[in-house]
C-alpha cells in the first residue's frame, strides 16, 4: 500500500495569502478575530476573521481570468492557483481534485447577489475550479458539515490508495455570511467576544473566513520541509442527536482509537492534539470526555478558533496545515482566550507558545449531523 | 485495482412515487406532492419512528431508502455514502426566505440544522445505532466510480463491514433516491457497470 503525504500548501485567510502569514502570526499569538459591524450580515457587531476585500481583488486580478467568479471562487482558485504552481505538477488523468465546503456559493440565494441562483449547486462551484485550471478529473464536492476539510485529507489518500489517483489536490472554504450567522445566532452560539475554547467563561463560537489548499501526494518526491505522512484516520458517527454533540463524545472517542489502530500508535506517541474546540459549551464538554477516554489528558493541546474564527468546511484543512508548520518548527502554538479550565476533565492545553520536539500529532474535528473525524499526521523528516 | 469480492446485498429506488427493493415494487402511491407521498411509505412500511415528521424532505428520501434496506440488517459496522446534485438546497431555499424578513429575526435552529446534506446521515446513524464511516458527495449526477472506489477502500482497510452508498436527491419537489448495500456476500457484483443499469431502472 502506497503512503501518502500532505506537501504543497496555501493559506488565503486575514493574515494574507499564503500559509507563512498565518503561521508567522499564530506563532506570535495574534489573533485574526476582529470586531465587525456589517448590518447586512447581523443586526450586532460580531467577532470574526474576514479576508481582506480589495487585496483580495488584487490577488485575484493576477490570475487574469476571463470571466466574472463570486468572492468564494476567487478566495479557491487565489489559493489552489498559488499551491499547483509551487507544485509544479502536471494536471493528466492520474490527478484529482477535492473541493471541500459545507456551504459554496450560499450568499447567491440572497435577492441582491448579482450571480444566478444556479451558482448555489456546489457541482457548479466545483466545475468552475475544475475548468479553470484544466483539471482532467471531474471534481469530487465534499459536504460532511465542519469535518469536511480534515475528512477530504482521508477521502484523498483512501482514492490514492484505490489507485485512482496519484496526486489529489484538496481545496477548501466558506464564507462568512448571513445565512451562516443568522442561523448559529439562531442555535444562540455565537459569542459577542472573541470565542475561549475549553475555558470556564466561554460563551459560544466566532464564525471567520478562510480558503485554503494542499497537496496530497503517493510520491515522496514532491514533498515541502513540512511535509507530513498521514498514517491514520477514521470518521464514526455519534448515533445520537443531529445538532448536539453526543454526552459521552461517542463517536469522536471511536475515530481516534481506530485512526490509532491504523497508525499503530498509542496515546503516549502523540506529541500534540490540535482539537476542534469551538468553544460552546457542549462541544468543548464533548471534546474533554472524548480525549480522556482515549488517554490523551496530557497530550498538549489547542484549538486554532482564537485566531480565525470557526472556518467551518475549510477548518480541518486549515488546522491541519498549521500543525505541520507546528511540527515543523518543534514549536506547540497557544490556544488563544484560555484562562481556566471550564470544562469537567482535565486538558492540557497549550497556554504559551513553546518549543517541543514533535513528531506526531493527531487532528480531530467534529460537527452537525454527529459527525467526527480523526486524522494522525507523522513529520516525514523524522 | 481491480475490485476485490465485494458484492451488492440488496437495493432500493425511490422515485416517481414507487418504492422497490431488489427490482420488486414494495408500495406505490399516485400523490403527486412529495410530502404526501413519503409519509404515506412510512405508514406503509408501519414505520414507528416520530421523529421522522420533524425531518425536512432529503432526509425522508434518505430514511425511507435505508429503513427498507437496513429494516432486517444484523451488521452494526455499516458505513454510509451518499451523494446527491442538490445537497440541501431545498431547505437552504426556506431558511433564506425566513432571513430576508427583518434581519434574519425568522431563523429557526430546526430548519438551519437541515442546511447540510450529512444531516440524512444522521438521522439513518441514530436510527439504525451506526457509529460508523460518513461521507457525503456532491457531483453532478450519479457517480458510480467514486462510490465504488470509496465503498471498496472502507471495506478493504477494515474501516466498515458494509457499505451503505448511493444516491438521494431532493431539489424543487422533485425526488431520486437509489440506495444499496456493499457486502462481502450478495446478489450482484459490485462494479460500476452493474450500478449503473440498477440506476437506470425505470
Amino acid at each position: 500500500m502506497n503512503n501518502v503525504y500532505l506537501s504543497h500548501n496555501n493559506i488565503v485567510s486575514a493574515y494574507g495569502f499564503d500559509s507563512a502569514s498565518a503561521v508567522d502570526s499564530i506563532k506570535n499569538e495574534v489573533t485574526g478575530l476582529t470586531l465587525v459591524d456589517d448590518s447586512k450580515i447581523l443586526p450586532n457587531p460580531f467577532y470574526s476573521s474576514l479576508i481582506h476585500q480589495e487585496n483580495l481583488k488584487s490577488e485575484f486580478q493576477k490570475l487574469d481570468t476571463k470571466e466574472a467568479y463570486t468572492r468564494l471562487e476567487q478566495i479557491l482558485l487565489v489559493s489552489l492557483a498559488d499551491t499547483l504552481k509551487k507544485s509544479g505538477i502536471e494536471l493528466t488523468e492520474r490527478v484529482g481534485l477535492i473541493v471541500s465546503t459545507t456551504k459554496g456559493n450560499i450568499d447567491v440565494l440572497d435577492p441582491d447577489n448579482p450571480f444566478d441562483e444556479s451558482r448555489a449547486y456546489l457541482g457548479e462551484l466545483g466545475k468552475k475550479i475544475e475548468t479553470f485550471f484544466g483539471f482532467k478529473n471531474e471534481a469530487i464536492v465534499l459536504s460532511n458539515a465542519c469535518v469536511s476539510g480534515v475528512l477530504a485529507l482521508a477521502v484523498a489518500k483512501r482514492l490514492i490508495h484505490q489507485e485512482r489517483y496519484d496526486h489529489v489536490f484538496v481545496v477548501a472554504g466558506d464564507l462568512v455570511s448571513k445565512f451562516i450567522l443568522t442561523g448559529f445566532n439562531s442555535f444562540q452560539a455565537l459569542s459577542e467576544s472573541p470565542c475561549r475554547p475549553y475555558c470556564k467563561t466561554r460563551a459560544g463560537i466566532n464564525i471567520g473566513e478562510v480558503g485554503c489548499s494542499i497537496l496530497v501526494t503517493k510520491e515522496k518526491s514532491n514533498l515541502v520541509e513540512e511535509s507530513v505522512q498521514i498514517i491514520g484516520e477514521a470518521s464514526c458517527n455519534d448515533a445520537n442527536h443531529i445538532s448536539g454533540p453526543s454526552r459521552t463524545g461517542e463517536g469522536l472517542y471511536r475515530s481516534i482509537v481506530s485512526a490509532m489502530e491504523q497508525a499503530k500508535v498509542e496515546a503516549d506517541a502523540i506529541d500534540y492534539i490540535s482539537a476542534h474546540g469551538t468553544a460552546t459549551m457542549f462541544n468543548d464538554e464533548m471534546e474533554a470526555i472524548a480525549f480522556n477516554r482515549a488517554y490523551l489528558q496530557d497530550t498538549p493541546l489547542n484549538s486554532l478558533k482564537g485566531y480565525f474564527g470557526h472556518t467551518l468546511g475549510a477548518s480541518g484543512l486549515l488546522e491541519s496545515i498549521i500543525g505541520m508548520h507546528s511540527l515543523h518548527s518543534n514549536t506547540l502554538y497557544a490556544s488563544p482566550g484560555f484562562q481556566e479550565l471550564g470544562v469537567s476533565q482535565p486538558l492540557h492545553i497549550i497556554t504559551k507558545t513553546s518549543p517541543k520536539e514533535s513528531n506526531i500529532f493527531l487532528k480531530t474535528a467534529s460537527g452537525f449531523g454527529g459527525c467526527n473525524t480523526a486524522a494522525i499526521f507523522k513529520k516525514v523528516n523524522s | 485495482m481491480s475490485s476485490p469480492e465485494y458484492y451488492i446485498k440488496s437495493y432500493c429506488l425511490i422515485r416517481d412515487g414507487k418504492v422497490s427493493k431488489n427490482g420488486e415494487i414494495l408500495f406505490s402511491d399516485d400523490s403527486e406532492e412529495f410530502p404526501a407521498f413519503i409519509k404515506s411509505a412510512y405508514k406503509h412500511f408501519e414505520t414507528d419512528y416520530s421523529k421522522f415528521f420533524k425531518m425536512d424532505n432529503l432526509s425522508k428520501l434518505a430514511f425511507m431508502g435505508a429503513e427498507v434496506l437496513l429494516c432486517e440488517n444484523e451488521e452494526q459496522n455499516t458505513a454510509l455514502v451518499l451523494s446527491n446534485r442538490a445537497s440541501s438546497l431545498d431547505t437552504d431555499r426556506k431558511h433564506q426566505a425566513a432571513i430576508s424578513k427583518e434581519s434574519g429575526a425568522f431563523a429557526s435552529p430546526a430548519v438551519f440544522v437541515y442546511t447540510l446534506p450529512n444531516i440524512c446521515m444522521g438521522e439513518i446513524s441514530i436510527r439504525h445505532k451506526l457509529y460508523s464511516e460518513n461521507s457525503f458527495f456532491i457531483f453532478a449526477e450519479f457517480n458510480p466510480y467514486l462510490l465504488s472506489d470509496y465503498a471498496n477502500d472502507l471495506l478493504i482497510s477494515g474501516k466498515a463491514n458494509e457499505v451503505l452508498c448511493g444516491w438521494v436527491d431532493y431539489d424543487k419537489g422533485k425526488y431520486d433516491a437509489f440506495l444499496y448495500v456493499i457486502a462481502k456476500k450478495g446478489m450482484l457484483p459490485h462494479n460500476t457497470g452493474e450500478l449503473t443499469k440498477l440506476y437506470r431502472t425505470k
